[in-house]
């Protein structure tokens, strides 16, 4: 008989996952960008699926990792609008707010060591300030004029440090994360080259369509590769 | 104590109220009780409804269940509150009684956002209707939850409904003192108006009334076309009808409130206050012109 019986374990590993989430702070708004990928594993399984979700007039929110969690979180954050519509009392959640709420609600999942697998970027433009913000799987909470997660961190963050101004206009930004999402689907598997763009502004929270990123394979060395090995692109 | 009470107090009062003699021996609250108040209003309770409306579980030998009926009376103790179905949404409307000049405008609310979909108002105890409306808030989140919709209307109604029953069954509750009148709009079926009396009855209106005046009320809103009224029609007949039940030498002063979903708002929202006023104003004007002419 077996005496020792094996730690319980809820979830280890995520089943369907969303890639990078890219957000930029400007001086005008800001921006999230995520693209429309739910991997199966490897899979490429939903290919037009939106990770972005408009969460009060104020307030956007981008999910990366375990889809399925992410549309819970979805769920908590109706729940808790709904609330502030029926209290009725000109009162909103801020950016701020909503940010610290995930920051709670994801430390006391990974607490009871079932975590929700994401990493979530929260964005918002109130009172001419912008705002933006991430939530780890552990709960862990912090804010930053550029953040990225999943794949993004490696290949973005260094190009969106470069690029980042405090001057920046959300025209610009736009730019921007379109120009990391393209250097993310030549580099990362787990991505697609359709991707949305949302934005807070002072005329409030749009999430665009679904469009595709223009990509460029003519290189001279995926061409007329000379050999398997010494033409590697890295 | 219970020695010098059956002693002094009880052949007393059974001398006065020989009918309820019987009704004494039996109840068993008797031999519970310690003091003096508790047994004296027990009785002089039971002379009232001749001992069947001391619980809401004990039916009256010619059917009736007093406690209920006694709830209903609470209901229909407080200002009118109208509910009209027109042909682009719901409008609620209450009168509520004012009473204290001290008191701020638009505190202890009468009507209710229950979902971006779903609107209430209350007649009868405010207390207890908002204890219906938190309760409705909750079946509209777990509908949601589960089905990823707004609820229907007459899911709501007979949830609301059920809820307000089974506090008429059991004698450790109290059956709710209020009428609540519940409007949703929804996409596919369009406007519905529901009432619920504390019974737990509840019917689908094109336009109802609850509350003190309630009688006149309805006969205002039966010469209404409610195929063609719009909610913003509606308003004013809302403030003909709670003018005209009020009686200004008499009754104390009101606040009129109100609370529509309609379809071009696309989501539930009290009437702006100045809208209220104007029709207020309007409905008050033509009362006095009217008064004139006779």
């Amino acid at each position: 008989m077996q005496l020792v019986v094996d730690p319980v374990r809820h979830t280890t590993s995520p089943l369907v996952t969303g890639g990078s989430v890219i957000g930029i702070k400007c001086s005008d708004g800001v921006v999230i960008a995520a693209d429309t990928l739910a991997s199966y594993g490897s899979l490429a399984r939903f290919q037009n699926f939106s990770r972005l979700l408009k969460v009060t007039d104020s307030c956007l929110l981008g999910g990366g990792g375990e889809i399925s969690d992410f549309q819970e979180i979805q769920r908590l954050l109706e729940n808790l609008t709904t609330q502030d519509f029926c209290f009725n009392d000109e009162h909103k959640k801020s950016p701020r707010s909503l940010h610290q709420y995930l920051g709670r609600v994801l430390y006391a999942q990974r607490s009871r060591l079932n975590p929700f697998w994401n990493s979530l970027i929260v964005g918002g433009y109130v009172q001419s300030q912008s705002f933006l913000g991430m939530v780890d799987l552990y709960g862990t909470t912090f804010e930053s004029e550029v953040l990225a997660s999943g794949f993004g961190v490696l290949l973005g963050l260094p190009l969106l440090r470069k690029a980042y101004r405090p001057d920046l206009t959300v025209q610009e930004g736009i730019k921007i994360v379109e120009e990391v999402y393209r250097v993310l689907f030549y580099r990362d598997a787990r991505s697609i080259n359709r991707i949305q763009v949302a934005t807070a502004t002072v005329d409030g929270v749009t999430i665009s369509e679904p469009y595709s990123l223009e990509t460029k394979w003519d290189f001279k060395g995926f061409v007329n590769p000379r050999s398997t090995y010494d033409e590697s692109t890295w | 104590m219970f020695y010098s009470l059956s002693t002094l107090l009880i052949p007393k009062i059974l001398e006065s109220h020989t009918e309820i003699k019987l009704y004494i021996l039996h109840s068993h609250f008797l031999f519970y009780t310690h003091t003096h108040t508790h047994i004296y209003i027990y009785i002089y309770m039971a002379s009232i409804g001749t001992g069947y409306d001391l619980s809401a579980t004990t039916f009256s030998p010619d059917g009736r269940v007093f406690q209920v009926e006694y709830a209903q009376k609470a209901a229909d103790s407080s200002g009118l509150t109208l509910g009209m179905c027109c042909k682009d949404g719901v409008v609620l409307a209450v009168e509520k009684v004012l009473l204290s000049k001290m008191l701020l405008k638009e505190s202890g609310r009468r009507v209710h956002l229950i979902d971006q979909h779903a609107i209430l108002a209350v007649a009868g105890m405010g207390p207890d209707g908002r204890q219906l409306a938190t309760r409705a808030r909750q079946e509209c989140e777990q509908y949601r939850n589960i089905f990823r919709m707004p609820m229907p209307a007459h899911l709501l109604a007979e949830r609301i409904a059920g809820y307000v029953h089974v506090h008429s069954l059991y004698w450790h509750v109290r059956p709710f003192g209020c009428t609540i009148l519940i409007g949703t709009w929804d996409g596919k079926q369009g406007p519905a108006l529901y009432m619920i009396d504390p019974s737990g009855t509840f019917y689908r209106y094109y336009g109802c009334a609850a509350g003190k005046g309630k009688q006149g009320a309805k006969t205002g809103l039966e010469k209404l076309d409610f195929h063609q009224l719009s909610c913003e029609d509606a308003l004013f007949e809302l403030a003909k009808l709670i003018n005209a039940a009020h009686d200004e030498s008499k009754d104390k002063p009101y606040e009129m409130e109100m609370i529509w979903i309609k379809r071009d708002l696309g989501k539930a929202s009290l009437v702006p206050p100045n809208l209220i006023e104007t029709v207020r104003q309007r409905a008050e004007q033509l009362a006095r012109e009217e008064e004139m002419a006779d």
